[in-house]
């Protein structure tokens, strides 16, 4: 597939902004039980929800970028009951509206408690409205998953460790955004996030390794002598009916050598997992809040090559029709 | 969005369906051409049509991005003063300037010596009146593209059967069971030629192709034969070898119907030696065969006249006539020829198996035996026997370009119009099938003046300006044997070159060989380009000056409707019309688009305006025979005779009163009759009412052995359509190159020709088939350049007509050089590289592609993609031009100079048919650091004024908004 | 139910791209243009296409295949590029089994285009929505145009009548009789999008010889005194 920037940005920011906000919920949870001491709603909890909401906006931003006719992009919504796509269309504003309610009640500092379940734990508003916001970012990781998990025929994607992937990459990201903003602005949780952060980037490092290891070993379901119904083993396609490109040769082709293709693959398991986890692991010891801030944005960087290394990587079977170019 | 079916298609708009006929190529099928408010909505085949049956081609579907292109010429252009020749800088001037200019020029030359003007045309359909004006105008300088496309074809057919393909005649595939197609042009005759394999394939036939490349209609042969280019003639003769030796023959069809019975003259001290036996001199000569040679008897052993009634002939032996004479049936001379040429020898020259070669014979003479078809038509043929039925051995051959385009093509051609006779398939059910007005006789009747004095100032040709020479003394030539006309045609060097040699005109009129000229006009043909051979030479022998400063062409008149490469070379261009803005016919007396079973012609009608101040061809010639005064356009007070081309093509007679003019339908008064009548002047209108065309179906008893069918003889010779009523035999063996032959041996006291040329005429004039390496390869060194380079015509693309089609250039933009994996890897050359390809001419560099369907010995490329910068109204970056190219840099249009002149036409010896497959190539990587781009390259061509010169980012067309609306959200 | 489709016969196919172009002018100024065209007189120049022809080799010299191959929309019966529309853009009728696009409904997301293994869409770049084949729904209902015309533009042009339309589901359909009958097939059935288009394979035939047929008592060359061909030599000869 042909790596569009639209949609890697669109997919790695709101991954971070996802993450973001479940460490933000996290740490409340924590912090809930008594786990963790609670943070001051308007220095931690409000900014790291506008943070989240910025991330969710650049990369709602970004998506405009990838449709051809934007101002009708309100239309999809409406096929919730059978396209991920717009299920997505559908979550994504949910989801920012409720961490913006989450940050606002946290901006207001409004907590009153609604009812108690224990003596130590009392059900709030803050944390409705968290849980239904992480309900969503979930379902959001879900969503943005499965646009891509479900095309069968792409077999690259078509497995749950897409959906997974989205899920531990994108919290991973949040979470190391979050251990560096606590750092400057809520220090007593720099730790808890590291760990969370350190945890998630290895799980990542686990199931991305473990798609690549997947996608290897595929072969092709389909083939020339399928796409065209002829067996024979030798088929080379001659001509396919133009010569000056068209959709067909833009969309579904990246353009680049093997060589640039196994450079982008070192690069993003070294950006997003290698660095990222020898710094979070010298942070656990000493977190600061310099060499968090750049692990989030190496991290970031690799992940804008990890999104382009999984489109490039996922060979259409239409390519099998456009392989010439005589 | 609207629903679909909310509205119909036609009430969108203004609607109007206009019927005429198509012209994206030369097939000529009837269209309905859709029209929302003026503008082109959809083109679509005529389902009437006798030709194409509704069906239309990927190019006749494109008519609207030809009709709005941008290469469109629209107003007169002269060269401006003081610029140079092919720099493309011009200057508008009005139609009366044109006229004015033309008439002073031409009536000058007229008046002096009317050969300093020369008209050649390309791709045209209205060779009638081409060359009526050019006769008229008293000019043997004359020819259309024939000579450079397959006129080995047209004349290797007609010498020997009385009828050609395409045009002429095919290969009746509704009835055949075996189809052997030897090479062919996709552009050429396409829709019927396709709708007939398809049909023949869906009934069962079997089809095989031999070709050295596999595309187009070999793509669904059931079988392969790939050879090795300007070999077919081995081929044939190694199948006529089989037949023979196996008997596989029609010895009834041969005896009646052909000359293979006939006894030739052996006597090695006469001077009718290799001629046919005469036993009395014919009351009338005219050009037909006279019925008065011999047969050998088979019963009574001794000679007998021919057809007599219950006498069966021997086709082999060897005899005595009373006084001594030896005597050999033609049939046995054609056996003793084929001795030699054995499956096993052809293998070697071929490359395909001996097995093969057999296998392939045997298929071909058991269909024809034993599959026979017999239609309940009763039939009387011109030696009154009276026949209950029609047979037919259903074996049909298919040939064109790749026969055609070698210099031994016309032998090749021969030996195949004889395998089709051996096998008993002329003009027969499943077999060759004629078209009006073929057959004619062999060879037909128009002549050429004979000598010089048929030039005369202010006078009209002596004759025709083509023709087909029987013997020595119809050749073109002076006293010395030297040619008149600028292309020598009709000359000892090609004797038979029916349709001229316009690939040599360039070149001999730079040189002032055999003079020089001072008018050219060409009409829409790319001479600076696709159309000529040695490309850059002739672009710089066009702009050549001599020593004082003028240019060695002094003036060259292009019309054309497009902004081609040959434009640039003009003093004065002319833009034609498209085909969708003017009248047109095509002809009886030209090439018509007859049927198996009757004539057939058409027309065409505009169906909109001329666009700017463009001119239809014709009528250009009209006013100008006008204003020049030619008898056929004045009438004796010298008054204008035709307002116009319409009202010629209505009233024009051939000869006063003969009721023959160019269109057959609805003549007479009113209407009442065909081919023959006074003029309707309400012609047109029922034409266009009768869908644009006029089919006359013969009555079935006429349908079949046109040559010897007494019905049909009479019918044609009462409408006009042959002189005689005689029987057309088939040349198994030919007297005319035998005469030609004897010339040269001095055995004869008739013309001779020079002495350079004695050896050349008495081996290629040979009066039975014979293979021989084509004349390109026998004089380079093969082993330096080992491959075959060739050309195949691209099924969506005419010529270089369709880079400037916004849809049809997204399918070829630009062209790579096809090779067979293993040749390319033995000179290390990579799929999808850059290579480069190199005659002893030239050579060329392109992008290589490899491939399996392509035979090891051959590389090939579509033909006319490459482009020169900027012409065809695209951008100096087209693809056409950066990475597309042409093979016509390595070819030269000249032979080497060799014992039989210095400046030999790269030609076929007999026909002058331009050898272009007979190109003998290497190929090498290109370097490392070379441009990524084709070789070589010109300077970028300006558009001339009046072009639109706005190159848009993008459009999108839309029929009744599209004017104005390019570039712009629609 | 109907469901409309093409079926496409490779055994007659030349390849000569008579669809790709009267499809172009059909539709550009048709329910479903325009079709834009960028650089139409430059380098690389492109546009909107709604059918391909392409060319494949098969095997290997001599025994080389070249198969031409018409691609357009497949008209599936479990379309993949539907459901996955976010905006209802793409439909598949119920009432001819023709899977459409709505334009003014299409966002040019070209997710739909990712959803099919064909790849048949084409995004029109000038309008920023996704085109396809129609199968000429405006000609094929449209009762102006006479009744043996009103196919999809393509199917009248095909000069080797390659291209069948009709109803797959009636069983006596022109379409399923060839199917049926001359072992029509579907492109990547490994997908189960069940498409409606079909294409029919090449078809061979052979001429057999038997060794007999060389040797006859009619042999013209009885008549000529000469000896006639041995019939060992005949047969060696026949039999290679």
């Amino acid at each position: 597939m042909h790596p569009a920037f639209s949609v890697i940005f669109l997919t790695t920011l709101i991954g971070a902004g996802q993450g973001l906000f479940l460490a933000l919920y996290t740490a409340q949870s924590y912090a809930a039980f008594g786990l963790l001491p609670a943070q001051d709603g308007a220095a931690f909890h409000g900014p790291g929800s506008l943070m989240v909401l910025l991330l969710m906006g650049a990369g709602l931003a970004a998506s405009f970028f990838h449709l051809g006719r934007p101002e009708r992009a309100w239309r999809a919504a409406a096929q919730w009951r059978t396209s991920w796509l717009s299920r997505e269309v559908i979550v994504l504003p949910a989801f920012m509206g409720s961490v913006f309610l989450y940050g606002l009640l946290h901006w207001l500092g409004w907590n009153p408690a609604l009812a108690r379940l224990s003596p130590d734990f009392a059900v709030s508003p803050q944390m409705l409205v968290g849980s239904a916001a992480m309900l969503l970012a979930f379902a959001l990781f879900v969503c943005t998953g499965m646009i891509y998990a479900c095309l069968r025929f792409i077999q690259e994607w078509h497995t749950p460790l897409t959906v997974i992937n989205f899920i531990l990459l994108g919290t991973a990201s949040g979470f190391v955004l979050a251990a560096a903003f606590s750092s400057t602005a809520a220090p007593d949780l720099d730790h808890f996030f590291t760990g969370w952060a350190l945890a998630l980037t290895l799980a990542a490092a686990v199931f991305r390794v473990a798609a690549l290891m997947r996608n290897r070993r595929l072969t092709p379901r389909s083939t020339l002598q399928t796409a065209i119904g002829v067996k024979h083993p030798r088929i080379a396609q001659k001509s396919q009916g133009f010569l000056g490109g068209s959709f067909n040769t833009r969309e579904f082709f990246h353009g680049q050598g093997a060589g640039v293709l196994r450079g982008v693959k070192w690069l993003f398991l070294a950006l997003v997992f290698v660095l990222p986890a020898i710094l979070l692991a010298t942070a656990l010891a000493e977190p600061a809040a310099g060499p968090l801030w750049a692990t989030f944005l190496l991290q970031y960087a690799g992940l804008l090559a990890e999104r382009w290394f999984f489109f490039a990587q996922a060979n259409h079977p239409q390519n099998l029709y456009y392989q010439a170019v005589a | 969005m609207e629903l679909p079916g909310t509205r119909p298609d036609q009430d969108l708009g203004r609607h109007e369906v206009k019927t005429t006929t198509c012209y994206m190529c030369a097939c000529r099928c009837g269209i309905r051409v859709h029209l929302r408010d003026g503008e082109v909505r959809f083109i679509e085949g005529n389902p009437d049509h006798p030709l194409n049956r509704g069906v239309l081609c990927a190019k006749g579907s494109s008519g609207i991005m030809k009709q709005y292109s941008p290469a469109r010429l629209t107003r007169p252009l002269r060269r401006k003063a003081g610029a140079e020749r092919g720099a493309g800088e011009f200057e508008t001037i009005s139609w009366d300037t044109v006229f004015d200019l033309l008439a002073e020029r031409l009536g000058r030359i007229r008046a002096s010596d009317p050969k300093k003007f020369a008209l050649f045309t390309g791709r045209d359909q209205m060779q009638a009146l081409t060359g009526l004006f050019a006769r008229q105008f008293g000019t043997p300088n004359y020819a259309a593209h024939g000579g450079f496309c397959s006129v080995n074809m047209a004349a290797g057919m007609i010498y020997t059967i009385g009828g050609s393909f395409w045009e002429f005649g095919g290969p009746d595939l509704d009835r055949a069971k075996l189809f052997v197609m030897i090479g062919t042009a996709e552009d050429h005759h396409s829709n019927p030629l396709k709708i007939a394999i398809s049909q023949f394939k869906r009934n069962g036939g079997k089809f095989i192709s031999i070709n050295p490349v596999r595309t187009g209609y070999s793509a669904i042969a059931d079988e392969w034969v790939p050879i090795r280019p300007g070999t077919d003639g081995a081929l044939f003769l190694a199948l006529i070898h089989e037949l023979i030796r196996l008997g596989l023959y029609d010895r009834d069809f041969l005896t009646q119907y052909s000359n293979a019975a006939e006894l030739v003259n052996l006597d090695e001290g006469s001077s009718e030696y290799g001629m046919f036996v005469r036993f009395e001199v014919p009351p009338e000569e005219g050009c037909f065969d006279p019925q008065n040679k011999l047969w050998w008897d088979r019963e009574l052993n001794r000679p007998v006249g021919t057809h007599t009634p219950g006498v069966e002939p021997r086709l082999l032996g060897e005899f005595h006539l009373a006084d001594d004479t030896p005597v050999k049936p033609a049939f046995q001379l054609l056996k003793e020829r084929v001795e030699a040429y054995t499956p096993e020898w052809a293998a070697g020259i071929t490359g395909i198996p001996a097995e093969t070669i057999r296998r392939l014979a045997h298929e071909m003479g058991i269909t024809a035996r034993d599959r026979k078809i017999e239609l309940p038509i009763a039939w009387t043929d011109v030696w009154d026997n009276e026949h209950r039925t029609v047979v037919g051995n259903p074996v049909a051959f298919h040939a064109m370009r790749g026969l055609a385009a070698h210099s031994n093509g016309f032998q090749t051609i021969r030996a195949m119009s004889i395998l089709m006779t051996l096998l008993g398939t002329i003009d027969r059910p499943g077999g060759f099938r004629h078209k009006a007005p073929f057959p004619r006789p062999i060879p037909p009747c128009a002549k050429t003046p004979n000598g010089p004095e048929g030039v005369r100032p202010d006078m009209p040709l002596d004759g025709m300006p083509l023709g087909w020479p029987a013997d020595p003394d119809d050749l073109f030539v002076d006293a010395a044997g030297e040619p008149v006309r600028i292309d020598k045609g009709f000359s000892w060097e090609y004797p038979l070159s029916a349709h001229g040699l316009m690939h040599n005109v360039i070149t001999n009129a730079w040189r002032g060989d055999p003079y020089r000229l001072d008018t050219l006009l060409i009409f829409m043909a790319n001479m600076a380009w696709n159309s000529t051979m040695n490309t850059a030479e002739v672009r710089r022998m066009l702009a050549d000056k001599d020593e004082d400063g003028e240019y060695r062409i002094p003036f060259l008149v292009v019309a054309d409707a497009f902004h081609s490469e040959m434009t640039a070379f003009a003093d004065l261009v002319l833009p034609d019309t498209t085909y969708l803005e003017r009248h047109d016919v095509m002809s009886m007396l030209d090439r018509p688009i007859s049927e198996f079973d009757g004539p057939v012609d058409s027309v065409r009608i505009p169906v909109v305006e001329p666009t700017g101040e463009c001119k239809p061809f014709q009528e250009v010639l009209i006013e100008l025979g006008s204003r020049l005064k030619f008898p056929a356009f004045v009438d004796k007070q010298g008054k204008r005779k035709f307002r116009d081309y319409p009202d010629f093509i209505v009233n024009y007679e051939t000869a006063p009163g003969s009721g023959i003019g160019f269109l057959s339908g609805w003549r007479g008064r009113g209407g009442e009759k065909f081919l023959r009548g006074e003029p309707n002047p309400r012609q047109w209108e029922m034409y266009a009412r009768n869908g644009g065309y006029y089919h006359h179906e013969l009555p079935r008893s006429y349908q079949y052995m046109r040559n010897w069918n007494k019905g049909y003889l009479t019918w044609a010779r009462a409408h006009g359509l042959t002189r005689y009523a005689e029987p057309i035999n088939i040349h198994v063996y030919s007297e005319v190159l035998q005469k030609f032959r004897l010339a040269a041996q001095g055995r004869t006291d008739t013309r001779q020709p020079p002495d350079r040329l004695r050896k050349r005429v008495e081996t290629y004039c040979d009066p039975l088939p014979f293979y021989h390496e084509p004349l390109e390869s026998q004089l380079t060194d093969t082993r330096r350049y080992p491959l075959n380079a060739v050309t195949q015509r691209p099924m969506a693309m005419y010529h270089s007509w369709d880079s400037q089609n916004a849809w049809l250039r997204q399918i070829h933009a630009h062209n790579h050089l096809y090779i067979h994996p293993k040749t390319a890897a033995a000179a290390g050359i990579a799929d999808g590289a850059w290579m480069w390809v190199e005659s002893r001419w030239g050579r060329v560099r392109c992008l290589a592609c490899h491939s399996e369907s392509t035979e090891p010995g051959t590389v090939w490329t579509w033909n006319a993609i490459g482009k020169a910068k900027g012409a065809w109204g695209l951008a100096p970056d087209a693809n056409e031009s950066s990475k597309g190219f042409l093979l016509n840099h390595l070819i030269s249009e000249e032979l080497p100079p060799h014992d039989a002149g210095e400046h030999l036409s790269n030609s076929d010896p007999i026909t002058g048919q331009a050898a272009w497959y007979d190109v003998r190539v290497r190929v090498y990587p290109a370097g490392p650091d070379e441009p990524a781009e084709s070789f070589p390259q010109f300077a970028a061509m300006k558009p001339a004024p009046g072009m639109t010169t706005a190159r848009p980012k993008w459009f999108a067309y839309v029929a009744g908004k599209f004017a104005g609306a390019s570039g712009k959200e629609p | 139910m109907t469901q409309l489709a093409l079926v496409i016969d490779l055994n007659v196919c030349v390849g000569c791209h008579a669809c790709v172009t009267s499809c172009k002018q059909w539709n550009t100024s048709g329910w479903a243009g325009p079709m834009a065209d960028f650089n139409p007189y430059g380098a690389d120049p492109t546009g909107t296409f709604f059918n391909r022809v392409q060319t494949f080799e098969v095997g290997e010299f001599p025994h080389t295949q070249t198969v031409h191959f018409p691609k357009s929309c497949l008209h599936c019966e479990d379309p993949p590029c539907v459901p996955v529309c976010p905006t209802g853009a793409s439909y598949k009728r119920k009432e001819d089994g023709i899977v459409l696009v709505d334009y003014d409904k299409c966002i040019g997301c070209k997710y739909c285009s990712w959803a099919c293994p064909y790849g048949v869409r084409e995004l029109d770049e000038a309008q920023k929505v996704m085109k396809k084949c129609t199968l000429c729904v405006d000609r094929i209902y449209d009762q102006t145009i006479p009744e043996d015309r009103r196919k999809p533009a393509c199917v009248i042009a095909c000069p080797t009548s390659a291209r069948l339309f009709g109803d797959v589901h009636d069983p006596d359909s022109e379409v399923s009789v060839a199917i049926r009958e001359a072992g029509g097939y579907a492109l990547m059935p490994e997908w189960g999008t069940r498409p409606a288009n079909h294409y029919l394979p090449r078809r061979r035939t052979a001429i057999r010889i038997h060794p007999d047929e060389l040797v006859r008592a009619d042999n013209p060359l009885t008549k000529e005194d000469v000896a006639l061909p041995s019939a060992d030599n005949t047969l060696e000869d026949a039999i290679m």
